[in-house]
C-alpha cells in the first residue's frame, strides 16, 4: 500500500493570538509552530497500515519554507518521503486553491490511500479533503475514527463520527481519501534514531512551474473566498464567586439561574 | 430568476430545528434582494416533508426523490445538487454547519468551481449581493470576516442555534417540485453499511442549549451519572460534554470532548464541573451565553471566564443542584 499524508503546520493550540496592526492576520512571529493535531492521526494510520501491508508513506505539505519543521516530525515518526509546495504564488489561497496544488502534486506520484487532517486548527475550513477528492475524482470519508483496508478487494471500510454520539460504517472503494479525527489511534512519539534519520532525508520541493498550472489558478489570484478582517472576540470577564455554605450557594446559584439569566 | 436556496436536512421524518433557521435567514436576505427563497431537499418518500415548509418562508421547494437517497452519502448528494444548481443558477446556497453540511458542502463547491465560508456565526447581505460572513477561525479565538465575491452560488454554512425563528405563516404555500436523479446506485464507490447508534439518546452538544460538562474532576467514568441526572432536571435541549482529560482518562467518550480539538459549542448555559479551563477548552466554549464554573480550587482560570462560580467540591455542589433545579421546576 502507497499511502500519502498531506499535512499542514499551524499555530500551537497553547497560543495566545495577537493581530497585526492592519488586522489582516495573526502575528506569527515568535509563536510555536507544530503539525496540525489531527495530521497527527494520518501519519500514525498511516504509519500502521504501512507495517501491515508494506508500503511506502509520502508527506505532502503546502506552505512556507518553515513547515518543513512539521514535514521533519512527520519523517522522525517514520515516514518515508516528503514533498514540500512552496513557491510565493501560492500564497495567500484558499481551501480551493490549496487542495488545486495538492491534488496536481499527488496525480504525479502513486498511492492507493490519500489521508489528512479532518480540519486544521488554524483556519478551521475542513475542505481540503474533499477537494482533493473532488479533484482527483476520488470518494472520501471524513471524520474517520475506524479504518479497516482490504486490500486484495481494493476497498476499505471506514467509521465515522457524525452527531450525538451516531457513527457510520461507509464502506468505500479504493483508492480513497480518508480526513482523520481524533480517537482513530494513538499517535506515536518521534524516536531519537527517527529524529537522526529525518534530519537527514531529503525534501523534494515543488512549485508552481512544475504543474500546469498559472498564476490566475492559486494562492490569493485564484482563491473563491476572500479574507476580510479579523477581529478578537469581546473577551469574557470574571463574574461573581457566589460566597457561602454549598447548599446555600447551590440554591442561590440556581435562583440566579432563574432570575437573572433566566434559563430555567 | 436567481435565487436564495437553503438545504433543508431532515432526520426520521421530521426537519432538523436548522432547517428552519436557515428558512428564517433566507427571508431576511429576501427582504433585501428581492429574489425567491427556495428550500432544497433530498430523500426518499419525502413529497410530505416536502409540502410542509411553504409556512416557514420558502417560494418553492425543489425536491429530489429517489431509493439512491434514502441514506446521506457525499458523493450521491453531490452529484443531485450540483446539477441541479447548475440548471437552476442560484445566486446563494446555504446549509447548516452540522455534520452532514460540512461533510457534504466542500465538494459540492468545489465541483461548481465557487467558494465556501465554512462555519459562519453571522451571514448578511451588503449592498453589492455579496453575503458578508464571520466565521470564528483558531477555534473561536479570532474571527474572521469573508466573502465569495467572484463566483457563483455564494455558498455558506451556518452555525446551528444562531438564528431566531420567525413566526410561521400557515396560509402560505410554496411552488413544489420533483426531480428525479440521472443516477444509480451501481454508480457509487461508497455506500453506508451501518448506522451505529451512541449510548445515550441526548442531542448533539452543537445543538444543545444547555451543557453540562465534566473534567478531570470527575475522577472516574461512573461518576458522569451525576452530570447526566443535572442534565436531565434541566430538561429538554441539555447535554452533557467532557473536557480532553475527562476523555483522554477514558471517563467519557470523544465524541462529547468539547474545546480547539473537540466541539465548539454554542449553548445558553456551561455548566463547568471540575474543569480546569485550560486555553483549549476555553476556546471550544468561550461563547456560551451563560458560564458556571464548579471547582474546588478558587485560583482556577475557568473562574477568570465564568459569570458564576462555586469554590467547593463537585460531588457535594452537582447533586444540590439537580436538587435545587427539580425544586424550583415542580415549583412551575
Ligand atoms: C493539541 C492539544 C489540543 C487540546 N485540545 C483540547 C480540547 O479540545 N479540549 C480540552 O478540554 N482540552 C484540550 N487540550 C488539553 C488542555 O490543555 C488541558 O489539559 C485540559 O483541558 C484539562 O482538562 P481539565 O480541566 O478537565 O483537567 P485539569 O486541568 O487537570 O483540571 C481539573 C480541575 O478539576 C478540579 N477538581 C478536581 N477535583 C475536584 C472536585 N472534587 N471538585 C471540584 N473540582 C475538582 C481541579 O481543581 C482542577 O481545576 C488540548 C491539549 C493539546 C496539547
Amino acid at each position: 500500500m502507497n499511502i500519502a499524508v498531506c499535512i499542514k503546520q499551524v499555530p500551537d493550540t497553547e497560543t495566545k493570538i495577537v493581530l497585526n496592526p492592519d488586522s489582516t492576520d495573526i502575528v506569527t512571529e515568535g509563536i510555536k509552530l507544530v503539525m496540525n493535531p489531527y495530521d497527527e492521526y494520518a501519519v500514525e494510520e498511516a504509519l500502521k497500515i504501512k507495517e501491515k501491508y508494506g508500503g511506502k508513506v509520502t508527506i505532502l505539505c503546502l506552505g512556507p519554507e518553515k513547515s518543513i519543521e512539521a514535514i521533519r516530525t512527520a519523517l522522525a515518526m517514520g515516514a518515508d518521503d516528503a514533498v514540500l509546495l512552496n513557491d510565493p504564488a501560492f500564497e495567500g489561497g484558499d481551501s480551493f486553491t490549496t487542495a488545486l496544488v495538492l491534488s496536481k502534486a499527488l496525480s504525479q506520484i502513486e498511492y492507493d490511500i490519500i489521508l489528512t487532517g479532518k480540519q486544521a486548527v488554524d483556519l478551521d475550513c475542513s475542505q481540503v479533503y474533499a477537494g482533493l477528492a473532488e479533484f482527483l475524482n476520488l470518494p472520501y470519508v471524513s471524520v474517520v475514527v475506524g479504518l479497516e483496508l482490504f486490500p486484495d478487494q481494493k476497498k476499505a471500510l471506514a467509521k465515522r463520527e457524525t452527531e450525538g454520539g451516531e457513527k457510520e460504517l461507509i464502506e468505500v472503494s479504493l483508492p480513497a481519501v480518508f480526513a482523520c479525527q481524533k480517537d482513530l489511534n494513538t499517535p506515536r512519539y518521534a524516536s531519537l534514531p527517527g529524529i537522526m534519520k529525518a534530519k537527514k532525508k531529503e525534501i523534494k520541493k515543488l512549485g508552481l512551474a512544475e504543474f500546469c498550472l498559472n498564476l490566475e489558478h492559486v494562492g490569493a489570484k485564484g482563491s473563491k473566498l476572500k479574507k476580510g478582517k479579523y477581529s478578537l472576540p469581546p473577551q469574557r470577564k470574571a463574574g461573581i464567586k457566589i460566597e457561602g455554605e454549598i447548599p446555600e450557594a447551590a440554591a442561590k446559584l440556581v435562583k440566579l439561574l432563574r432570575e437573572e439569566a433566566k434559563i430555567i | 430568476m436567481p435565487g436564495i436556496w437553503i438545504l433543508a436536512e431532515h432526520k426520521e421524518g421530521k426537519f432538523k430545528k436548522i432547517t428552519y433557521e436557515l428558512l428564517s435567514l433566507g427571508k431576511k436576505l429576501k427582504s433585501k434582494n428581492g429574489e425567491e427563497l427556495c428550500a432544497l431537499l433530498l430523500g426518499s418518500g419525502i413529497e410530505n416533508l416536502a409540502n410542509q415548509l411553504g409556512p416557514y418562508g420558502a417560494d418553492k421547494v425543489y425536491y429530489l426523490e429517489d431509493e439512491v437517497y434514502k441514506s446521506y452519502l457525499n458523493e450521491s448528494y453531490t452529484q443531485g445538487i450540483s446539477e441541479l444548481v447548475k440548471s437552476q443558477d442560484p445566486s446563494i446556497l446555504l446549509a447548516g454547519a452540522t455534520a452532514l453540511g460540512k461533510d457534504l458542502f466542500p465538494r459540492v463547491a468545489t465541483r461548481l468551481g465557487t467558494g465556501l465560508a465554512m462555519d459562519c456565526v453571522s451571514i448578511d447581505l451588503g449592498d453589492n449581493g455579496l453575503l458578508k460572513t464571520v466565521r470564528p477561525i483558531y477555534a473561536g479565538k479570532v474571527l474572521m470576516e469573508a466573502t465569495v465575491h467572484q463566483t457563483k452560488p455564494q455558498m455558506v454554512t451556518l452555525r446551528p442555534n444562531l438564528v431566531e425563528i420567525s413566526p410561521v405563516d400557515s396560509s402560505k404555500k410554496a411552488e413544489v417540485i420533483k426531480s428525479k436523479p440521472d443516477l444509480k446506485r451501481e454508480d457509487l464507490r461508497t455506500m453506508l453499511k451501518e448506522i451505529l447508534k451512541g449510548e445515550s439518546k441526548k442531542i448533539d452538544l452543537t445543538e444543545a442549549k444547555i451543557i453540562v460538562s465534566g473534567g478531570r474532576g470527575m475522577k472516574e467514568k461512573d461518576n458522569f451519572k451525576i452530570l447526566e441526572e443535572l442534565a436531565d432536571a434541566f430538561g429538554e435541549g441539555t447535554a452533557v460534554g467532557a473536557s480532553r482529560a475527562a476523555v483522554d482518562s477514558g471517563y467519557a467518550p470523544h465524541d462529547i470532548q468539547v474545546g480547539q480539538t473537540g466541539k465548539v459549542v454554542n449553548p445558553t448555559l456551561y455548566i463547568a464541573c471540575g474543569i480546569s479551563g485550560s486555553i483549549q477548552h476555553l476556546a471550544g466554549m468561550a461563547t456560551s451565553k451563560y458560564i458556571v464554573a464548579i471547582n474546588k480550587d478558587p485560583e482556577a482560570p475557568i473562574f477568570q471566564k465564568a459569570d458564576y462560580g462555586i469554590v467547593g467540591d463537585l460531588f457535594q455542589v452537582v447533586p444540590l443542584l439537580t436538587r435545587e433545579v427539580k425544586k424550583l421546576k415542580s415549583e412551575g
